[in-house]
């Protein structure tokens, strides 16, 4: 009864620690108007034509950045499972590197590889830029994308379920999108919500490639305005939570197994 | 012997420098069923795997037909294949399981339905065709496994330990189901166990196995009553070895336990040499016996009741010897510590070159 007791306390701290700054930027961020609460912050926000393009430009990147990193880490997770097990730590190690390695460390390292004058001018036009933010972005979501297929893949029997297709006759394009891709799918899904997440506040490498992205236009407001950024921080707050939520929904929907029914 | 449809001609198998399949030669006729029986890892699988095309030979080739697969990748070959863990793709159902193969071919939608629908009515599964594998028993899975493998009409059938997942009754039911598909269509089958009941009551003809060389091949019969090998008539069956002596060869008597017997098939060996003999439970029974029986004079150490059969342990001298009775209701068994003496036919002998290990 004591260990419940000290449960529920630990479980109420805990919210009040998440849940206070929450609900008291909320509060904030309706006060635009003087005297009433409104959502005139939100308005102006919404309203806003740097909004509009910032977050478009985030979300065509993010969507780049999900459908490079699916192709990129699905085939690598799969054969890494299939044929060469004995480098998957190898793998897994240089996956969490982007963890390691500060962000502005690794646009650096971009900016000094890839710059105008270098033998792989990304930076000398905005597209080759937008390519190289792309790919940074690749390189940060990493360790979350190729971490859940790997976990996806761990539920399904590889090597039988390639073995059976190929008996069957299928070549390898077959496998990986009728057989493997549907059978991680939730997974994928899981690793393209949390990139999306990441993508759409990141701030570092889009100021300083200096790209149009909606990571420098909170910087930005938040510099200037008092409660516009509170208001874009809880938009933020909800596209995440958004993203957490379809995965939640998503995984429900998994292919099932007789090995895992439910 | 029919025509030789599928050929495993001097087949050596190593990863690195562990030789997991030496020399197998194996020649198997068309709509054959043979099975490789042996313990784990005595290489049938991976003889297995090789004729599929999972697994390259180191040395050796491969033909099906008369010709050469060794090269060839699985999915150029024209083989079904049943794994042991049914390896149905979790989202797919059951019809578009079986539709998979044939799909991958190019097939007609019109001839993908008639054929999936025809595989389902074969497997006794004809309402199932919208379930998921999971909505299926293991035994279902299975037959759907079996299906899936079937309706690309393959040249060659291949079921990797198939029923090992399986419960006990189940197993019995789905062997001979199984059986009495590939005899209707027809189909070429190489059926990997280490079970060596599955391999005796399916099989046209077994290859028994042993650290990845071919120790005898023959028909159930030929394995269980002529076992060229100590192995062999040590893993196929329950089988008493027992340590004895050559009184003379020529004569074919031996002694055991310093009782007389003798061998009704002929060994060689200096007199005094130690040898074993091997005697099945079911070929010894007590009484005297015919006019040539062997006989040996026993006393009862413990008595099994085994359902349809009674197992009986008796010891001459320093031996045991088991013995099957059938279980019937007007002959009681023997009590332990009763004396008896227990026959058999001197063909039912069979001895075995050195001494009785253990």
């Amino acid at each position: 009864m004591k260990g419940k007791t000290w449960a529920w306390i630990t479980f109420a701290l805990g919210c009040t620690y998440f849940f206070v700054p929450l609900i008291a930027t909320i509060e904030f961020s309706m006060r635009m108007k003087r005297g009433v609460y409104s959502f005139e912050a939100y308005r102006v926000v919404f309203g806003d034509e740097r909004f509009q393009a910032t977050f478009g430009y985030s979300i065509l990147i993010a969507a780049l950045t999900i459908i490079v990193g699916i192709l990129i880490v699905v085939p690598t997770a799969y054969w890494i499972r299939l044929r060469l097990p004995k480098l998957r730590p190898v793998v897994e190690f240089i996956t969490l590197l982007p963890l390691i390695i500060p962000a502005i460390v690794i646009v650096f390292g971009y900016l000094r590889m890839y710059n105008s004058s270098s033998w792989l001018p990304f930076t000398a036009t905005r597209r080759g830029t937008d390519i190289l933010l792309m790919f940074g972005y690749v390189t940060l979501a990493l360790p979350y994308m190729y971490r859940a297929v790997d976990t996806g893949l761990r539920t399904i029997d590889v090597q039988t379920l390639t073995e059976a297709a190929q008996i069957l006759g299928a070549k390898w394009p077959t496998i990986i999108a009728k057989v493997i891709l549907p059978n991680v799918l939730i997974a994928v899904l899981s690793g393209a919500f949390l990139t999306f997440a990441i993508v759409i506040g990141e701030f570092t490498m889009a100021s300083l490639l200096d790209r149009p992205a909606f990571g420098p236009y909170l910087q930005n407001i938040g510099a200037n305005r008092a409660y516009e950024p509170a208001a874009l921080a809880i938009i933020a707050f909800f596209i995440t939570w958004g993203c957490m939520a379809v995965i939640q929904i998503l995984s429900r929907y998994a292919p099932k197994s007789a090995s895992r029914p439910n | 012997m029919g025509e030789t449809f599928l050929s495993i001609d001097n087949v050596t198998k190593s990863f690195g420098q562990t030789t997991v399949v030496r020399n197998v030669d194996i020649a198997i006729d068309k709509g054959e069923f043979v099975s490789f029986l042996g313990p784990s890892g005595c290489g049938k699988t991976t003889t297995l795997r090789m004729v599929a095309g999972f697994e390259g030979p180191t040395t050796g080739r491969i033909l099906i037909d008369g010709k050469d697969v060794t090269n060839l990748k699985p999915n150029q070959r024209n083989i079904g294949m049943v794994f042991q863990s049914y390896a149905l793709f979790p989202n797919m159902t059951v019809a578009q399981n079986i539709a998979f193969g044939l799909k991958v071919a190019g097939a007609s939608s019109v001839a993908i339905a008639s054929r999936v629908k025809e595989m389902l009515g074969i497997i006794k599964l004809p309402e199932h065709g919208g379930r998921y594998p999971f909505q299926l028993s293991g035994g279902q899975q299975q037959r759907v496994a079996l299906a899936r493998a079937l309706a690309v009409k393959p040249s060659v059938l291949l079921l990797d330990e198939p029923l090992s997942a399986l419960d006990a009754k189940i197993r019995i039911s789905l062997r001979a189901e199984i059986r009495a598909i590939q005899r209707e269509l027809g189909i070429t089958t190489i059926y990997v166990t280490h079970d060596q009941e599955e391999a005796l009551s399916m099989s046209d003809r077994i290859v028994v196995m042993n650290e990845g060389r071919v120790e005898q091949i023959g028909t159930p019969l030929e394995i269980y009553n002529k076992p060229s090998s100590r192995f062999v008539a040590s893993f196929v069956g329950t089988l008493t070895i027992l340590p004895a002596k050559i009184v003379n060869a020529s004569k074919g008597t031996l002694s055991l336990d310093g009782q007389s017997i003798h061998a009704g098939k002929k060994f060689t060996g200096a007199p005094g040499k130690a040898v074993s003999v091997a005697l099945r439970p079911e070929a010894i029974a007590i009484g005297k016996g015919g006019t040539n029986a062997n006989r040996l004079d026993a006393k009862v150490a413990s008595v099994n009741f085994l359902g349809s059969i009674v197992r009986v342990k008796v010891r001459t001298g320093t031996q045991d010897i088991s013995l099957d009775m059938f279980n019937q209701s007007t002959t009681a068994p023997p009590k332990v510590g009763e004396k008896v003496t227990v026959n058999f036919n001197p063909d039912d002998l069979v001895v075995l070159d050195g001494p009785a290990e253990g």
